[in-house]
């Protein structure tokens, strides 16, 4: 279903807009100004005029989106007036600098989620309930065989996965940004001190996270290990798009897993061939998208991304919630599953 | 139970040989013999009848769950596999885990209990057993209730744990694991046991020995030796079978190691004609008398689909056994000997059967014939007339040869007949289920008919490699025309080249056609759908 005409946001070729702070939301294409969830590609676009985002993820979007853009930090929670509309940013606990955004103009407010998880995340800030008219919530795992365990328990059972193979290199791979930080985070958390050797891709991203103050094992590049050097026992985490590419041969019989929401699913984890799976997400799990659905109060909810309809139809019938999928709401032609969950 | 849910979840995630015979001889090795011996049933797929079907399991979960019944379809369209969304699906409860019962108590006491009862009797006690399970455990204990625990582990594997584990053969246990195996402690400390405990039951049939293709690059010389070495016969195109008469009883086995004696009471009573002590490896076929060469599949399937044929479908579709192998006589195990003299002697019992009992049972009873080869640039000539002998291909056995247990290359190859293949349209498509869970991997493809229209004409799953399913699964969402739940319509543009075994008519397809083994052989990007074959080109494919 589209947006209701003369609404406080709209849909455009570009993306979701509001015309009272003449800015887009996580635009696909460049705009004149946008307002940035998140650094991950999928929300943070190049050659856009003007970005507004969350001061800790400045970094990471100079490095991503060129040293020269203009950009605008902020602070979570701060109030803004652009344009005609009242504008804040909330933590979403989805990655580190990570924001739900709020608009307010004419006396209605609206809360684009971004992406968003509920549960304690050590590698960022926590996801904060916000209230709003409207709430526009993502919907990744909109589906209530997804729920999440602790990260703290996911990271004991990689532990185990990781000191029951001494004799074999140990890769793991999860998302070069968030994910990858995340999972040390969380075995730091444990009480694991040693060594964890990092893909380029992952690496990159390690010093935003160390100035940002997270409590991190010791890192270094596989890259700057010597060539002969045994791996064997050694923890390694990569990014997925280095499964089965050349960079694998550095590994004698490596023992692989993939740490994403989407290993809850067998038939998931076999069709991309890891021998192990750990069901690991930065999106919110079934359980977490209602209760942020009730949190937020809202009289109209729409949901994007994933199983969009699903989850607006349980809303609706279940929950008694007016909510419906957002037409188009998760931008050009995209119909796979979201690859950074 | 906790102990065989891990070696489940250790099973489905090493996809290296050596670490899945390591996990299992791990586990036969720490194993209770009884929970080991479920372990093996289970392993083996000898698990037989579903206790619940996962209908009922669906039921019982909806009942005691907050989930209304659409959301649980959407989930089950996602995950593939209804054990597994119910094992997601379910809550666990907050109480404290239940302490592990041994897998020989689900086995032979808590799934048969919950399955006798029904109503809302049964539902509370599976959801009882539910309780303080793991998903993982939760997932193994639903396929034991629906019988659809497949753990992808092949019977040789297995063997090959256990010979490790015990110092025997993998043969001889594979044998002696034939004919039924009782899930109980004795009966798998007997398997392990250095020598053959007590008598082998009359039944026990000897392992099958299994023939591997023959892929023959061009020019190369077809297999060692001169052709004289070999023995060349038609691949029939029936069911493997193994016929045996011992103890004044008679048997017969599929390959699928199942007793088909009621099915096939006819061949029982030729049976009787043998001698005291003679196993028989063959084919069955239906084959009625006075006729040239056997019936297509087809009329078998009619046979197969029945526990015990009615007169009427006995005088229709007439069964035989075409004997290739002799495998015990005298009550010798004759397998380490020769094929030659195998067969020798094979041709001698079929001569005097035919001679001292020339009754209309022992006429059952053929022989598989001697088909000439006596150069190999006969071996070509011979392949192209399968057909009109209604055989898939050739069988070439090496004369030396013993008979083996399963599939070992180098004696026995197959040598079929090239496939028939026509270009068709996709029309159709659904998603699978399993690893294919949520990727359009069921494709009907249809033919033009004489009005320029596309008729569905055959279904086909396999073929595509992993690139070009994805390719396809996102063509297909993209090019999809109409919905029928979870059937897509698509655009009639995409033309496959299918290859098959054969061709018939068929009243209950809306081609009058129904292809065996159907599958794709190459995405034709190079045609359009208007260059695709028609039914006319399908009939003339057509076998008499």
């Amino acid at each position: 279903m589209p947006l209701p005409p003369a609404s406080l946001l709209e849909l455009t070729p570009q993306g979701l807009y509001c015309r009272a702070a003449g800015a887009w939301i996580d635009p696909w294409r460049p705009v004149p100004r946008a307002l940035i969830t998140h650094a991950h590609a999928d929300h943070a676009r190049p050659g856009c005029r003007e970005y507004w985002a969350i001061g800790a993820s400045e970094a990471i979007l100079r490095q991503r989106l060129g040293a020269s853009i203009n950009l605008i930090p902020v602070d979570y929670g701060q109030a803004h007036r652009i344009g005609d509309a009242r504008v804040s940013f909330h933590s979403a606990g989805h990655v580190l600098g990570s924001a739900q955004i709020r608009l307010e103009a004419g006396g209605e407010s609206w809360l684009v989620s971004g992406d968003y998880k509920r549960c304690a995340d050590p590698s960022c800030t926590p996801f904060e309930p916000v209230q709003a008219d409207v709430f526009i919530s993502e919907a990744t795992f909109g589906l209530p065989i997804y729920r999440w365990q602790s990260g703290a328990a996911v990271a004991r059972e990689i532990l185990a996965w990781w000191r029951a193979a001494p004799e074999r290199p140990s890769l793991l791979f999860a998302y070069a940004f968030g994910k990858a930080q995340r999972l040390l985070a969380e075995l730091a958390g444990i009480g694991v001190t040693e060594e964890v050797l990092l893909h380029g891709a992952v690496e990159a991203l390690m010093p935003a996270y160390r100035e940002a103050g997270v409590v991190l094992p010791p890192t270094q590049a596989v890259s700057a290990i010597a060539r002969g050097e045994s791996l064997a026992g050694r923890l390694v985490i990569a990014p997925p798009s280095a499964h089965r590419s050349p960079w694998m041969k550095r590994f004698k019989l490596p023992q692989t897993a993939f740490v994403s929401g989407w290993m809850a699913v067998r038939g998931a984890r076999r069709r991309r061939g890891y021998e192990r799976g750990f069901v690991m997400s930065d999106h919110a799990d079934w359980p977490g998208l209602i209760a942020s659905v009730n949190d937020s109060g809202a009289r109209q909810v729409y949901v994007t991304h994933g199983n969009s309809d699903g989850l607006a139809r349980y809303l609706r019938e279940v929950e008694g919630i007016s909510a419906e999928a957002l037409e188009g709401g998760h931008g050009p032609s995209r119909e796979s599953p979201d690859p950074a969950a | 139970m906790r102990r065989f849910a891990a070696l489940y979840s250790e099973l489905d995630g090493s996809s290296g040989t050596g670490a899945r015979v390591a996990a299992l001889a791990a586990y036969f090795a720490s194993a209770d013999p009884a929970d080991a011996a479920w372990a093996l049933h289970v392993l083996l797929g000898k698990q037989g009848k579903r206790l619940i079907t996962g209908r009922r399991l669906r039921q019982i979960c909806l009942e005691g769950s907050p989930i209304p019944e659409w959301l649980f379809d959407d989930c089950y369209a996602h995950v593939g596999d209804s054990a597994e969304t119910i094992a997601l699906l379910w809550q666990p409860s907050d109480q404290e885990a239940r302490a592990d019962r041994p897998l020989h108590h689900w086995m032979a006491e808590l799934l048969p209990a919950a399955a006798a009862l029904d109503g809302a009797a049964q539902a509370e006690a599976v959801r009882q057993l539910w309780q303080g399970l793991s998903p993982g455990e939760l997932l193994v204990a639903n396929k034991l209730l629906t019988g659809g625990l497949r753990v992808g582990v092949a019977q040789g594997l297995v063997l090959r744990a256990l010979a490790r584990l015990s110092g025997l053969e993998e043969a001889l246990l594979q044998h002696r694991l034939m004919g039924g195996f009782e899930a109980s402690a004795e009966v798998f400390l007997a398997l392990l046991a250095p020598t053959d405990q007590g008598a082998a039951l009359p039944s026990r049939p000897y392992p099958f020995f299994l023939a591997a293709p023959l892929e023959l690059p061009d020019g190369a010389a077809p297999l060692p030796g001169p052709s004289s070495a070999w023995l060349a016969e038609w691949k029939f195109d029936g069911i493997r079978g193994q016929l045996i008469r011992r103890s004044g009883e008679s048997f017969l086995w599929s390959r699928g190691e199942e007793l088909i004696n009621a099915a096939f009471p006819e061949l029982i009573a030729a049976a009787g004609c043998l001698d005291e002590g003679t196993v028989l490896d063959g084919e069955v076929l239906v084959w009625p008398q006075g006729i040239e060469r056997p019936a297509p599949f087809a009329q078998l399937q009619r046979r197969l689909g029945r526990k015990a044929p009615g007169r009427k479908l006995l005088a229709e579709c007439p069964a035989s056994f075409v004997a290739y192998d002799l495998l015990e006589r005298g009550g010798e195990d004759w397998r380490p000997r020769p094929l030659n003299q195998r067969r020798a002697a094979l041709e001698e019992l079929h001569q005097q059967l035919q001679q001292t009992t020339p009754t209309p049972e022992a006429r059952l009873l053929r022989l598989s014939p001697r088909l000439p080869l006596d150069s190999w640039t006969q071996l070509e000539p011979l392949r192209q007339q399968a057909s009109t002998a209604a055989a898939e291909g050739l069988m070439l056995k090496a004369l030396a040869s013993p008979y083996l247990a399963g599939r070992k290359r180098g004696h026995w190859w197959k040598h079929k007949r090239d496939p028939y293949t026509l270009d068709a349209v996709l029309l159709y498509a659904q998603a699978g289920s399993g690893r294919r869970a949520n990727l359009f991997t069921d494709y009907t493809f249809g033919l033009w008919n004489g009005e320029g229209e596309l008729v569905s004409f055959a279904k086909a799953y396999s073929g595509l490699d992993d690139g070009e399913i994805t390719a396809l699964d996102r063509w297909i969402r993209q090019h999809t025309s109409e919905r029928f739940g979870p059937v897509r319509a698509v655009e009639p543009q995409q033309v496959f080249e299918l290859a098959f075994e054969g061709l018939q008519h068929s009243p209950r397809h809306k081609s009058g056609l129904a292809v065996r083994f159907p599958r794709i052989r190459r995405w034709r990007h190079d045609k359009p759908a208007c260059e695709a074959d028609t039914l006319a080109s399908a009939l003339a494919l057509l076998q008499p």
